[in-house]
C-alpha cells in the first residue's frame, strides 16, 4: 500500500496566498462544515411543503398554530402531529434593515429581514423582504412570498417576501 | 428478571401528512453548510515558520522556562504564558507519538485514499507533536514509537503553506521505546527535570537518532 495523499491542515478550497503591502504573508482561509441535517417528520413535512409551494405550520396543545413548525410543543413537550396550511401572505411584526449584506445573504444590495406572521399562524417566521429602502418597511404591512421556480425542499425555496400590491 | 419497560407513548403518535404532500417524496434531510471565510495573516512566529518551511526547513521555538521545544512555533509557551523568542531548527525526522487510521471519507478530501493514517509526529528535538499523514506504510505496521522521515513535495511545488510535506515514511531505524514516545516521553523528561536528574537543555534526548 502506498498513501496517495497531500496536505495536512486546512482545506485549500479557494485558497489564494499572497503578501501584504508591508511584505507579510497572507492567505484566504475557508473553514467549512458541510452539515447534512436529518429533519425529522414535522420539519421534513414543512420542507416537503415548501418544495410543493405550500407553507405548513403545526397545531400546538393549546390550539395555536406555530409556523414554521417544531416537532414538540414548546410548553408541554408533547409531540406535535397536526400540520395546518398557513399563509402564504402574512403581516410584518418586526423588521430590521440590512444595509451591508454579507456573502450568502439573499442579495448583494440592501434589504430587510422581517419576522412575518403568516395568515392563520400565531408565531412568526424569519425571512427576507425585498424593498428598495427602509422607508418602504413598516410594522403591520402585508407581504407575500415569491417562490423560486425550481424548488428542492429548503427555506430558500421561498426566494423572498415582497409587499402585497395595492 | 424481565421488567416490562413501558413504550414511550410520547414518540408513538404518527404524523398525519396533509393530502397535498402525502403522496410525494418526503424531504428527510437538508444541507446546511456553514463556512467561515478568513483573511489569514500569521503572527510573527508563524511568519518565520512558513517562510522557513518554504525553504524546506522546519522551525520551532524553545521555552525560556524549561527548554521545551514547540513546533510549529506560536510565539508563546502556553503553559506559562511567556513569550518564546529563541528559534530552533529541527530535522525532518522523528517518531510517531500517536496515530489514527481513518476508514471513512471526509467531504471535500477526495484526494485522501482510504484507509489513511494521520499521526502526531514528534520531530527529534521537539517536545510536542507535529501533525501529518503517514505513507509508504501498511496500516497494520504503523505503531507508536516508529521512526519516520518527511517526504517533501517536488521543489517546484514547495511554497509558504502548511502543505509542503506529502507524508511521513518509516525509516526502518529501531523504534523509540513506548514509554519514551510522544507525550509520554515529554512527561518522562518533565519528571526527570523535577527530580534534578534530567537534562532540560536536551529535550527529547531519548531518541536513538539524537544519542
Amino acid at each position: 500500500m502506498s498513501a496517495n495523499a497531500t496536505g495536512s491542515e486546512a482545506s485549500s478550497a479557494g485558497e489564494s496566498a499572497s503578501t501584504t503591502a508591508d511584505g507579510r504573508l497572507r492567505a484566504d482561509l475557508v473553514l467549512e462544515y458541510p452539515f447534512n441535517r436529518t429533519t425529522g417528520e414535522i420539519i421534513g413535512a414543512f420542507l416537503t411543503g415548501l418544495r410543493e409551494g405550500v407553507i405548513y405550520g403545526v397545531r400546538t396543545s393549546d390550539g395555536s398554530i406555530m409556523a414554521p413548525p417544531t416537532d414538540y410543543d414548546p410548553n408541554t413537550a408533547e409531540p406535535l402531529t397536526e400540520l395546518v396550511e398557513v399563509g402564504p401572505a402574512g403581516e410584518v411584526k418586526s423588521w430590521t434593515w440590512c444595509a451591508e449584506p454579507r456573502r450568502q445573504q439573499p442579495w448583494n444590495h440592501p434589504f430587510a429581514w422581517a419576522l412575518i406572521r403568516l395568515d392563520g399562524a400565531h408565531t412568526h417566521m424569519l425571512h427576507a423582504v425585498r424593498v428598495a429602502s427602509p422607508a418602504e418597511m413598516r410594522i403591520g404591512m402585508r407581504v407575500e412570498p415569491k417562490w423560486n421556480a425550481e424548488r428542492q425542499g429548503h427555506i430558500c425555496d421561498i426566494a423572498y417576501f415582497e409587499p402585497v400590491a395595492g | 428478571m424481565s421488567a416490562k419497560i413501558p413504550k414511550p407513548t410520547a414518540l408513538a403518535k404518527p404524523v398525519q401528512l396533509p393530502e397535498r404532500i402525502a403522496n410525494v417524496e418526503q424531504v428527510r434531510s437538508v444541507r446546511t453548510p456553514i463556512s467561515l471565510n478568513y483573511d489569514f495573516i500569521p503572527g510573527q512566529a508563524a511568519q518565520a515558520y512558513l517562510t522557513a518551511f518554504g525553504e524546506k526547513r522546519i522551525l520551532g521555538q524553545r521555552s525560556p522556562v524549561d527548554g521545551a521545544v514547540f513546533v510549529p512555533p506560536r510565539g508563546v509557551d502556553p503553559r506559562f504564558g511567556v513569550a518564546t523568542t529563541e528559534y530552533v531548527e529541527l530535522p525532518d525526522k522523528g517518531h510517531i507519538g500517536s496515530f489514527c487510521v481513518t476508514q471513512v471519507p471526509i467531504p471535500g478530501r477526495d484526494d485522501l485514499e482510504l484507509p489513511y493514517i494521520s499521526a502526531w509526529i514528534f520531530l527529534d528535538g521537539a517536545d510536542i507533536g507535529f501533525i501529518g499523514l503517514v505513507g509508504e506504510c501498511d496500516t497494520a505496521d504503523c505503531r507508536i514509537g516508529m521512526r519516520v522521515e518527511a517526504v517533501w513535495k517536488d521543489d517546484d511545488q514547495i511554497a509558504q503553506t502548511a502543505e509542503n510535506i506529502k507524508w511521513w515514511r518509516p525509516t526502518g531505524e529501531p523504534d523509540v521505546a513506548f514509554d519514551q514516545a510522544g507525550g509520554r516521553g515529554f512527561a518522562a523528561r518533565q519528571a526527570a527535570r523535577a527530580d534534578g536528574t534530567g537534562h532540560a537543555s536536551q529535550p527529547n534526548s531519548a531518541n536513538p537518532a539524537s544519542q
